[in-house]
């Protein structure tokens, strides 16, 4: 049932255009277009999951319209929910692929294209006076996380990040000696507080350690990892399990409606910390769980590492 | 658990009848309006100026459609709820003074919004969350897009659906809330384990 790596489709998007950062911006509008019309394959699997296993009455009808408009999404090629998000980027670029100032204005332009092409909603306003701009660009937006790697390619995700969800972001800033038992609490208690805000089932991310703001990138960062993976470090895959066995556990249900999908996976990211610090972020993402990856190599070809999900 | 099928506009003794955990679709006029628009339409009625749709009666969604000019017109492609609680001080005054008889969103609303449900005659009712393409099959028309300078998520917009669903009563005019209930039974249940 549960596929572990992703299929790798390799093909080229318009190798006839040797202009790589065409490619790029090409690449990153694709890469749109299939997080927000496509769940990826462990999401879908996971909520189909979630559907055979559900037992309270209008958990059931939750899910089935959830599957339903699913499935509708991937006919109609049109987006999931019509939060399409604020757009973040992660992109690791190999050490002899370079561009890098180019490839910022190469995803600004795609997603100005994208607004129109796919056409994603108008989401993002100046946060003083509220105006939009129309094309969900605008400072600092879309966000790009930089990480640097070794190799000739550049690797690209898209993780399309629904506000509801956001706005239930937390962070806890505790003290050393509070230790693990703080940590579990804070987790679960977050989630249960958010109830139906957030709309479940979820995928919980948790990042643990570094600063304030790491520990809060590190639980976005979670999320980028498919919920069927778990953790590569046992102790922490076993919490990833604890966690959800006791989110669930509470019954806040599909859309906090009550049952027994509370939430779909819990991600942990961790690193290490000062020695008076632990810090702990906590971030929601919607059962819409939408990321889309893809590696441009140097000479213009390009993977796509989502697998273009098949119903 | 009863379903019903509901046409707009929407009486007083319509909206009393349902209960939590009821299940409706409705047929005819919703007005989709956010935040912003709820704020908007109430300061204008402060102001003794026009509204430029009926609110009385009305069904009111929590929605920023995603739209797509197809041949100079707009058509919905997603159309599901945004966070109600957002318009939590807001709601019971578009109900006390404007009539509104109906609200239908996500995530559920809080006391104001419940005590003027009960007082009025109103009901609240989720639309389930991120369903949007399901929602927006339902909208057989654009009415109208008022209120635009306020960017296209947040104007009004004023949709004629067929069988919008399905919705789940989750706060009704008898005082009762299925989502109080789900997070007593869910903190009630935490603090059991942890004294386990």
């Amino acid at each position: 049932m549960i596929k572990s790596n992703p299929i790798k489709i390799i093909h080229p998007v318009r190798c006839d255009n040797l202009d790589l950062i065409k490619t790029i911006e090409n690449t990153a509008v694709e890469l749109m277009r299939l997080a927000v019309t496509r769940l990826p394959q462990d999401v879908k699997e996971a909520l189909q999951r979630a559907y055979r296993r559900e037992d309270s009455k209008i958990g059931r009808i939750v899910l089935k319209a959830i599957l339903d408009n699913i499935e509708l999404a991937e006919k109609r090629k049109s987006p999931l929910c019509q939060d399409t998000g604020l757009i973040i980027f992660y992109a690791k670029a190999g050490s002899n692929f370079g561009l890098s100032n180019d490839i910022s204005k190469a995803l600004t332009n795609a997603v100005k294209r994208a607004t129109v092409e796919i056409p994603l909603r108008s989401n993002i306003v100046d946060p003083i006076s509220r105006k939009n701009t129309g094309d969900n660009t605008g400072i600092g937006i879309p966000h790009i996380n930089w990480e640097c790697v070794a190799g000739d390619f550049l690797e690209l995700t898209v993780l399309p990040k629904g506000a509801g969800s956001e706005n239930m972001s937390a962070l806890a800033m505790f003290k050393p000696t509070e230790g693990l038992n703080a940590i579990k609490k804070f987790v679960v208690d977050t989630v249960i507080h958010a109830g139906g805000k957030p709309c479940p089932p979820t995928i919980v991310g948790v990042g643990i350690g570094g600063s304030a703001d790491i520990s809060l990138a590190l639980s976005k960062k979670a999320l980028l990892r498919p919920i069927n993976q778990p953790h590569r470090e046992k102790k922490i895959a076993k919490l990833e399990q604890e966690l959800l066995k006791a989110i669930n556990a509470s019954g806040i249900g599909p859309m906090g409606l009550g049952g027994r999908n509370t939430s779909l996976g819990v991600n942990i990211e961790y690193e290490y910390c000062h020695l008076a610090s632990l810090p702990v972020g906590v971030d929601i993402q919607c059962w819409c769980a939408r990321r889309a990856t893809a590696r441009i190599h140097k000479d213009g070809l390009v993977e796509m590492l989502t697998k273009k999900g098949d119903a | 658990m009863t379903a019903y099928k509901i046409t707009t506009p929407i009486s007083e003794r319509d909206a009393r009848k349902l209960r939590i955990g009821d299940i409706v679709y409705v047929s005819g006029t919703i007005v989709a309006m956010r935040d912003r628009a709820h704020q908007r339409a109430l300061e204008y009625h402060k102001q003794g100026k026009p509204i430029p749709v009926k609110i009385k009666d009305a069904a009111i969604y929590h929605c920023g459609p995603l739209a797509k000019k197809k041949g100079g017109k707009w058509e919905v492609l997603a159309a599901g709820p945004t966070t109600s609680m957002r318009i939590e001080a807001f709601e019971a005054e578009l109900i006390e003074k404007l009539g509104a008889r109906m609200i239908i969103g996500k995530g559920g609303m809080g006391a104001s919004t419940a005590k003027a449900m009960v007082k009025y005659g109103a009901v609240y009712c989720d639309f389930p969350g991120g369903a949007a393409v399901l929602a927006a099959l339902a909208v057989k028309k654009i009415v109208d897009i008022k209120w635009r300078d306020l960017g296209l998520p947040d104007a009004l917009w004023v949709l004629e659906v067929e069988d919008f669903g399905p919705l789940t009563v989750t706060i009704d005019s008898h005082g009762k809330n299925l989502r109080d209930q789900v997070m007593e039974r869910a903190l009630k249940k935490q603090t059991e384990n942890l004294n386990a």
